[in-house]
């Protein structure tokens, strides 16, 4: 590989790598500083998936340029992971809704049981 | 330049993941912890596959899979806990 060729792809790998950086760092945030627990369940499900996702391409386009063929595997994660993280944040919104966590406004929904 | 950027990225996720563990010891409601378990994870996953770039070594991505795939069933298991009070039925 010429030096040109290389210092483009640390070029590009360094660019997925710090933006995934942010957005994991950008989900956690939202963890951590939302006010109740339905406006924290969009970070993590949302930012910090994405951030992760692009972390696996920077590490696809890494062992693509080092090793002699296409390195796929780390794809099987990013698919994973975009797969189940949906099913995950359903699961525990519903769970949320079950237990009655409060919301917001202050109060969870009283009108009817939701969950069954 | 790239062990530039993994280091500010290491700084970024460590970082991610002492706020994951902050919302996991105080979070007011049980739904919280498990949110904050399941985030923590997935902070691992990235965690792993930037080692995986920075030692140069392929083993990390098993690793991280095995963590993706025990990660997401207990997600689903503590949720279907607090649903049903009962992991299988």
């Amino acid at each position: 590989m010429s030096a040109m060729s290389a210092m483009l792809l640390e070029i590009l790998v360094s660019l997925f790598l710090l933006a995934s950086a942010f957005f994991t760092l950008a989900g956690s945030i939202g963890l951590a500083r939302l006010p109740d627990f339905y406006t924290r369940l969009h970070g993590p499900t949302k930012a910090t998936t994405l951030g992760v996702g692009g972390m696996l391409v920077a590490s696809v386009l890494y062992f693509s340029a080092r090793g002699e063929w296409l390195s796929l595997n780390e794809l099987l994660i990013t698919m994973f992971l975009f797969i189940t993280a949906p099913i995950s944040a359903y699961l525990l919104a519903q769970a949320a809704l079950h237990l009655r966590v409060r919301d917001v406004s202050g109060g969870a929904d009283k009108s009817k049981h939701p969950g069954q | 330049m790239l062990a530039a950027a993994i280091t500010i990225a290491l700084a970024a996720i460590s970082l991610a993941m002492l706020l994951n563990l902050w919302r996991l010891l105080c979070g007011p409601d049980l739904p919280d912890r498990i949110l904050a378990l399941d985030t923590l994870y997935i902070n691992t996953i990235a965690l792993l596959v930037l080692l995986g770039i920075h030692f140069d070594s392929l083993v990390y991505f098993e690793v991280s899979l095995l963590i993706a795939m025990m990660g997401f069933i207990g997600t689903v298991v503590f949720s279907k806990y607090v649903l049903r009070g009962d992991v299988i039925e």
